[in-house]
């Protein structure tokens, strides 16, 4: 049983791990573009943001103003349980997204879209979002916490069979164009893309495409592997740094997520994870022990299955038998 | 790795400049701020040009620069303030309401994100003798804050909430920023756009338009968004 007070002091520590402390991954792709650009104010502005992780490190204090839109995944081993069950973790998630605002402290974000009503304390109707993910084996719960900034830089669009992989190439290039002018898309960004599903889900895959894996992973099919790297490189070759100054860092990675569609169609969403890519994980265990990380490990093979039953599953069932 | 060495000019300036300190800027210096700036979006542009409010601080006798952003700050119990990250907001947003705001506040500077059009600093900043100075990354949050060397006031707080609220912050060696506009209304945002647009067809090459359009839709690359 994972206790609820376990859960809100975990919470706490991720809220301000995501907030001051910039993820290892997206830290060495970031340097390794500071290297590589030869715009000038593209060049100052990849320094600009080093020195401000560091500042934010060294005085505790959120590296962006900006604390974007806080939300959580929780993912599950199919063991798992928590003291008061799901309604306990929620309201302590929510309880913790408070208390780190005050605490740390955060800007509240978060306002009634019509009458802009603000609770000071980034909570309101829908807000933070809490997700779920289940695993097969596992008395563990992950929490991940993604503090994603950005009102530019993701886009939603129908395309269909005959648009191709040249009319992927298309819709990600005018998304980065058109919100990487100006640096909008506070680029270089880690893109996600999502291909298929629903429109709902379409927009889910790519945002956690962008959010929920780490720079360097690659998508286990060969063939997307590849145009991941191609897309890559494609980004970074427009001519566009850094706030949309003549450069080459657009892109410190990209991801993309796939998910079955309709017959007819291949929607398509791209999304950036800016400059202040916030994400922090810790795994939950049933005796009370926390593991803390910056990969949420949230892709996992049970999470891209494709078929009816769980293969592992059905083969340790018939070890066991 | 060793810092490259920049050959951008650096320049310290004060947050109620002279005319004189203004034109010796040229777009793309980098500047750091020293004086009073204060925080005005939306609802602070809502609540004096709008409804009529009055100024609850002297300007510009006390700050000639405005800043479109909103501090990560808290007022705590004793009624101190607390300030962590500063990181502005979009500009482009508050084109309606800057040339009335020159005119009420008499702002030399405007600060935030993005910069705003070449139209607006031809027609509204260069008659009122402003510039743009733009934050940078945008992420640099931590920086900025470090700047902050008092919160003197922050007006409407309860009424606009923090977001909203009109901060009048104390600064040193507050930045960095980068100079968009000049005082001849040039800006370094739509030169550069234009320096990328020359290569953008070949980074286009082998792709094709969506089957299925939308409304409004236009295949001109040197369109902007905003
Ligand atoms: S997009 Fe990211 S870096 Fe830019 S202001 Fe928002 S949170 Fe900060």
């Amino acid at each position: 049983m994972i206790s609820t007070d376990v859960i809100l002091d975990t919470a706490n520590i991720l809220m301000e791990k995501a907030a001051i402390d910039i993820p290892d991954d997206y830290l060495t792709g970031l340097k390794k573009a500071a290297d590589e650009e030869e715009g000038d104010l593209s060049s100052f502005v990849l320094q600009a943001m080093l020195e401000n992780y560091e500042a934010a490190k060294e005085d505790r204090r959120a590296m962006c103003g900006d604390t974007g839109t806080p939300r959580w995944y929780v993912k599950f081993g199919n063991e798992a349980q928590v003291t008061g069950g799901p309604i306990a973790l929620e309201e302590t998630l929510r309880r913790a997204t408070a208390d780190s605002t005050k605490r740390i402290p955060l800007r509240p974000n978060r306002v009634h879209p019509l009458w802009r009503t603000d609770h000071n304390n980034n909570i309101g109707i829908g807000a933070p979002e809490i997700e779920y993910g289940f695993e097969p084996e596992g008395s563990w719960i992950d929490i991940t916490t993604v503090h994603k900034g950005g009102l530019f830089g993701t886009d939603y669009r129908m395309l269909f069979p005959g648009d191709g992989i040249e009319g992927i190439k298309r819709f990600y290039l005018d998304s980065l164009v058109a919100f990487g002018r100006r640096g909008l898309a506070c680029q270089p960004a880690i893109i996600g893309i999502g291909l298929g599903g629903s429109k709902d889900t379409s927009m889910v895959l790519g945002k956690r495409a962008a959010c929920l894996r780490i720079v360097g992973d690659r998508n286990p099919d060969p063939e997307i592997a590849k145009l991941e790297d191609e897309f890559k490189e494609i980004g970074n070759s427009i001519g566009m740094g850094a706030m949309g100054f003549v450069g080459k860092s657009m892109v410190i990675d990209c991801h993309i997520e796939v998910g079955c569609c309709h017959t007819g169609g291949m929607p398509m969403s791209v999304h950036a994870f800016c400059l202040s890519s916030r994400r922090a994980s810790a795994r939950l265990h049933a005796d009370g022990s926390v593991e803390f990380r910056t990969d949420p490990q949230w892709f996992t093979p049970y999470q891209r299955r494709e078929t009816v039953e769980w293969p592992l599953n059905n083969q340790n069932s018939q070890k066991s038998a | 790795m060793a810092p490259k060495q920049s050959k951008l000019t650096k320049v310290r300036l004060s947050t109620s400049p002279s005319p004189e300190d203004l034109r010796a800027l040229k777009i793309g210096d980098i500047v750091y701020l020293d004086g009073t700036v204060y925080t005005g979006r939306e609802g602070v542009y809502k609540k004096i040009l709008e409804d009529g409010a009055d100024m609850p601080v002297p300007l510009p006798a006390l700050s000639g620069a405005n800043f479109h952003c909103s501090p990560a700050a808290i007022r705590e119990e004793d009624g101190r303030f607390k300030v962590s990250a500063v990181t502005a907001t979009a500009s482009f947003r508050f084109s309606k309401w800057l040339e009335r705001w020159f005119k009420a506040s008499g702002a030399k500077l405007i600060i935030g994100k993005g910069g705003m059009t070449g139209k607006d600093y031809k027609e509204v900043f260069v008659p009122n003798g402003a510039i743009y100075l733009t934050t940078v990354g945008y992420g640099t949050g931590a920086l900025l804050g470090r700047g902050v060397k008092r919160v003197h006031s922050a007006n409407w707080l309860e009424e606009l909430g923090i977001a909203q609220a009109m901060w009048v912050l104390e600064v040193e060696n507050f930045g960095p920023f980068i100079v968009d506009s000049d005082l001849d209304g040039n800006s370094l945002f739509e030169r550069e756009n234009a320096k990328i647009a020359a290569g953008l067809a070949k980074a286009y090459e082998g792709t094709r338009p969506a089957t299925l359009k939308r409304y409004g839709e236009t295949d001109d690359r040197n369109d902007e968004v905003i």
